[in-house]
């Protein structure tokens, strides 16, 4: 074989392979669109679950995520963002610190379900907050704070050093060009992480199992101590636990939730790219 | 009067020793410059000044740095009322990704004080009008001060300086990246704040030592080898190794 033609080949394959990874991308969406589509309507996103699941809307499931994944940034974005700016303007690199890197990078590892009965021993059992909007909250907070805090580090970290020494030369302290120089210019950088793990919130169902998610409840949560319906467990009780669920139904549920996830990607993927033109330093 | 005065400064990045002994005196409302080759330690001298150093991790200081009748080595020196007082222009121009308006604002804001729409106007109207840009910019203010050109935006960042009322300048390079027509126009810009302000420059290019400045000093190897009035180092060097830096011979 000579080398015009093995190149060929080579090429063939790497074009093979690319066009596998977005086959199966491509016909997630094109199948959950096709199926699902028709199950839309402003009755189905507004009416409360009927008949069994049978019939009715899934409002209480899209209101419940909303709660959760609302509760999940409201405690993961501050932590997760005060964590990052330690880690990436004030500590120095040594044994302690590198056991922190290393344990945020470990804890994106773990399997959401162990963080779903971590939850469930910590928050559901010993702080005694019961299966509650709160409990489900707080698991789904620490299953996305590495991605805030990594994401933050990056952003603030990508923030050029010659600002950092402008601001202090200009007399302002470590805090105030934390506070008026890198936090500013970081921002996008910390919202695109922030939205990338809304996303990963809003689609977990181990998380949310054995903390939060009711199997069925017509009316809506009052507080946060109270149980709520979620999409993902929404669509797995749909798809498993109740027979005769209409199929546009199911697809119906899992559109709205695809919907949500890949609306908050393109929010974020937005954001970056803009991000990226204004940067111009 | 001295604006600074430098008692046997030694400085090590870790264990290597950047500078010996040095000492020197920065006369108040004059130019001195700081010249030699590339390592001699100038840069280093210039940002022991204002302990911009203190950013880097192993470095070590000892002797005295005497501004405004304090030693700003001291272990107790507050560095915030010291980098006010001593402002530093650096090699790039390196204005904040911001307008031209809170470019200037950002050092008064920081600081607190007066901080009303009117009083900041002032300040941004009359910094600007000390870098000779408020007829160029003075209906520009709301640009992104990224779009300006080299030369303005040094001295935007000369303005942004100025916005804190510092008392001495140093200028590490400022006119490195600057055309010689801009670098012409910086150094005019010099002479004017010399008035207000004492100025240290660090610079690898004798002749505009030799244009602007007052005094000079030459540094080789961590060393100040000989400090002066700039007639005298480029006319009549006493030591043999500034002869051989300001004719030429190496550097």
């Amino acid at each position: 074989m000579n080398s015009h033609r093995s190149q060929k080949l080579a090429f063939f394959c790497l074009l093979l392979a690319t066009l596998l990874v977005v086959i199966p991308v491509g016909m997630v969406v094109v199948i959950i669109v096709q199926k699902g589509l028709p199950g839309i309507s402003w009755e189905f996103l507004t009416d409360v679950p009927r008949k069994g699941m049978r019939a009715g809307g899934i409002y209480p499931a899209i209101i419940g995520t909303l709660y959760l994944v609302t509760g999940a940034i409201v405690f993961a974005l501050p932590i997760g963002l005060l964590a990052a700016i330690y880690l990436s303007e004030y500590s120095r690199d040594n044994f302690l610190t590198r056991v922190i890197r290393l344990a945020i990078v470990n804890l994106s590892g773990v399997p959401s379900v162990v963080y779903g009965l971590f939850g469930l021993a910590l928050f559901v059992v010993f702080f005694n907050f019961g299966a509650s909007i709160l409990a489900g909250s707080l698991t789904l907070g620490i299953m996305i704070l590495p991605i805030v805090i990594t994401t933050s580090r990056e952003a603030l970290e990508s923030v050029p050093e010659a600002f950092r020494e402008v601001s202090l030369s200009l007399g302002a302290s470590k805090w105030q060009t934390i506070r008026h120089v890198v936090l500013p210019n970081a921002i996008p950088g910390i919202l695109t992480g922030t939205i990338l793990g809304l996303g990963r919130a809003a689609g977990e169902t181990a998380p949310i199992l054995f903390t939060v998610a009711a199997f069925y409840l017509p009316q809506l949560p009052s507080s946060i101590f109270d149980q709520a319906m979620a999409l993902p467990y929404h669509l797995y009780v749909i798809s498993t636990q109740v027979p005769n669920v209409d199929e546009k139904i199911r697809y119906g549920t899992a559109f709205v939730l695809l919907a949500m996830v890949l609306f908050m990607n393109l929010l974020a993927t937005i954001i970056r790219s803009r991000l990226r033109k204004n940067k111009r330093w | 009067m001295a604006a600074i005065e430098v008692k046997n400064l030694d400085f090590w990045y870790g264990s290597f020793q950047a500078l010996i002994k040095v000492n020197a005196c920065f006369a108040k409302n004059k130019i001195t410059a700081v010249i030699g080759p590339s390592g001699c330690g100038k840069s280093t001298m210039l940002r022991v000044f204002n302990r911009m150093n203190d950013l880097i991790d192993g470095v070590r200081m000892a002797g005295e740095v005497i501004i405004d009748g304090r030693n700003i080595l001291d272990a107790k020196a507050d560095l915030v009322p010291l980098r006010k007082s001593v402002g530093m222009v650096f090699q790039r121009p390196n204005p904040f990704p911001l307008s031209v308006y809170e470019n200037i604002v950002f050092g008064p804001r920081v600081h607190g004080g007066d901080t009303s729409r009117d009083a900041l106007d002032q300040i941004v109207e009359e910094s600007l009008k000390s870098v000779l840009l408020w007829d160029e910019l003075k209906d520009k203010l709301k640009r992104p001060a990224l779009n300006l050109s080299l030369e303005q935006k040094q001295r935007l960042c000369i303005a942004r300086l100025i916005a804190v009322r510092p008392e001495v300048l140093l200028m590490d390079e400022p006119c490195s990246t600057l055309d010689p027509q801009g670098t012409a126009r910086v150094e005019d810009l010099m002479r004017e704040l010399k008035h207000d302000y004492s100025i240290v420059i660090v610079t690898h290019n004798m002749q505009q030592a030799a244009r602007v400045s007052d005094d000079t000093g030459f540094m080789l190897l961590g060393e100040m080898v000989e400090f002066g009035p700039t007639s005298e180092i480029f006319t009549m060097p006493r030591d043999q190794r500034t002869e051989d830096y300001v004719t030429g011979r190496y550097g």
